[in-house]
């Protein structure tokens, strides 16, 4: 491991280590926040529980529909708009400020027009993640570069082919990080709107232990939301980062 | 108006207009129940904006936003700003930072409302969370893409260190940093509002989780018209300041 590697990790075990003995210490109360020990305690438990795993791969199945939705219409809709720049300028200023706009307001109307079941939460996940995916898409597409571009004109290459074989190559490490965007965006939505209201999934057991007072429950369900989702974005971050390194070493031969 | 105004106004107004035509045939579709037309939306807003309950509750909001995007920039950009200059710790904090960015903050509600209780305190930590990270993150990344040369010339120049900041550090690291307020303010705008539709009993979001729980789609979509207009409007102007910065620092190509 890297230097810095060390010092993150020894930050974090520090960090840690403080908010153990403030709680075993007692000037946080155990009703307040529960000691990180006791949190990966609670891990074990929950872990071997047919029913919370049940919940776990619930959520996640969701999560990989709304992604895998996100990620095929973003793209799509990034690579069409792309070509199509007096459409784009119209609808640019909508991409600009869509995270500013509270999407979860609209999980009532899915609740009503889909029913009170998965589905509503899928939409809202697929909802946050696919603007990130079309904005990255439509960053990517810019960034080829012009006499590529040229050339494959000259090659004849057809619109199929330039995408495939000149723009993808070169677009992907900004797909990638739309790619990132979506996932830490899916999983956002799907564990929002099952905690705004649902019946089921990982952000209802948290809502469900917190309403109840639940800390011995509650505690260890966060931390492994963070778990999961730090550990997957993390892993996207380690692979984007061999990329550009294999990328650059290659252009410098 | 130049052209190019008139240009961008015309595409404002058809973005508006298509939106609303989409709308218009959502709702025929699914019914009043489920969404209500534009045009009862945009009276009910109208009628909301008259209406003397509800700016307590916007200003409850505003109030809220302000201070937590305040505290979000208060702590994003220095903390940013030092770990763009500095390389080890910048290497040490940035896979925590995004991971920080990509976690389902809603998981952390709880959290939140056991360390601060239900109120003002909670809502702004709520926007502060979700709108330090992306100001730390540009932050951070502007002040490292400084070109080093320019640095090596200001050493050779031997500026002192305050000439440095004015007229190398600020210049090149600005318009970075705008992007990340913009981003930061968006999030903060979001996180304050989720925080208010769990943890409190004033402000918009309150209102519209009221409006959720007995399924009161008029208010819901009258409430989020505003919302959305308000969002847009904000980043769009935050957007321009964005857009002339990084114009002006980029030799037109």
């Amino acid at each position: 491991m890297s230097r810095a590697g060390w010092i993150r990790l020894g930050a974090i075990g520090a960090l840690v280590a403080a908010v153990e003995a403030l709680c075993r210490a007692g000037i946080v109360s155990p009703l307040r926040l529960l000691p990180p020990s006791a949190m990966v305690l609670g891990l074990g438990p929950l872990l071997t529980s047919a029913t919370m795993l049940a919940q776990v791969a619930r959520t996640l199945a969701d999560v990989g529909i709304a992604l895998a939705l996100a990620v095929m219409v973003g793209f799509v809709v990034g690579a069409v708009l792309s070509a199509l720049p007096r459409v784009r300028a119209v609808v640019e200023p909508l991409l600009v400020s869509y995270y500013a706009v509270p999407v979860f307001v609209f999980y009532p109307f899915f609740i009503v027009v889909l029913g009170l079941n998965r589905y509503p939460r899928i939409a809202i996940g697929f909802l946050l993640a696919v603007v990130a995916m079309i904005v990255s898409t439509l960053n990517g597409f810019d960034r080829v570069p012009p006499v590529l571009l040229k050339t494959a004109r000259v090659l004849r290459l057809s619109r199929v082919e330039t995408v495939r074989r000149v723009i993808l190559p070169h677009a992907v490490l900004y797909v990638s990080t739309g790619l990132k965007l979506a996932v830490a965006y899916a999983f956002i939505g799907v564990i929002a709107a099952e905690f705004i209201m649902s019946g089921d999934g990982i952000g209802y057991e948290i809502a469900f232990a917190f309403n109840n007072f639940d800390n011995r429950t509650l505690y260890p369900l966060i931390l492994l939301v963070l778990l999961v989702s730090s550990s997957l974005t993390l892993a996207l971050h380690a692979w984007e980062r061999r990329y550009v390194a294999r990328q650059t070493t290659q252009e410098a031969r | 108006m130049t052209p190019r105004a008139v240009r961008s106004g015309v595409d404002g107004l058809l973005l508006a207009v298509v939106l609303a035509v989409i709308w218009e045939a959502l709702h025929l579709v699914v019914g009043d129940l489920a969404l209500t037309s534009p045009w009862q939306t945009a009276l009910a807003a109208a009628a909301l904006l008259r209406s003397p309950d509800f700016w307590p509750h916007a200003a409850e909001t505003g109030g809220a936003v302000l201070r937590a995007y305040v505290l979000a920039v208060g702590l994003g950009l220095p903390v940013g700003v030092l770990l763009g200059a500095h390389r080890l710790s910048g290497e040490v904090a940035e896979p925590v930072l995004v991971a920080l960015y990509s976690i389902p903050k809603i998981a952390l509600y709880p959290v939140i409302l056991l360390l601060f209780g239900i109120g003002m305190a909670a809502k702004v930590a709520f926007g502060t969370i979700h709108g330090v990270v992306p100001v730390a993150i540009f932050a951070m990344n502007a002040v490292r893409a400084i070109d080093p040369i320019h640095l090596r010339t200001a050493r050779v120049l031997r500026l002192p260190p305050i000439a440095l900041t004015r007229s190398i550090l600020l210049p090149a690291a600005v318009p970075g940093i705008v992007t990340g307020l913009r981003v930061g303010f968006a999030l903060t705008l979001v996180g304050t509002l989720m925080g208010e539709m769990f943890a409190a009993q004033r402000g918009v979001g309150y209102v519209l989780m009221q409006a959720m729980g007995v399924h009161d789609m008029k208010t819901i979509l009258s409430v989020t018209l505003i919302l959305v207009a308000v969002a847009v409007a904000v980043s769009v102007a935050m957007l321009r300041v964005d857009r002339r910065l990084h114009h002006g620092a980029t030799p037109a190509a």
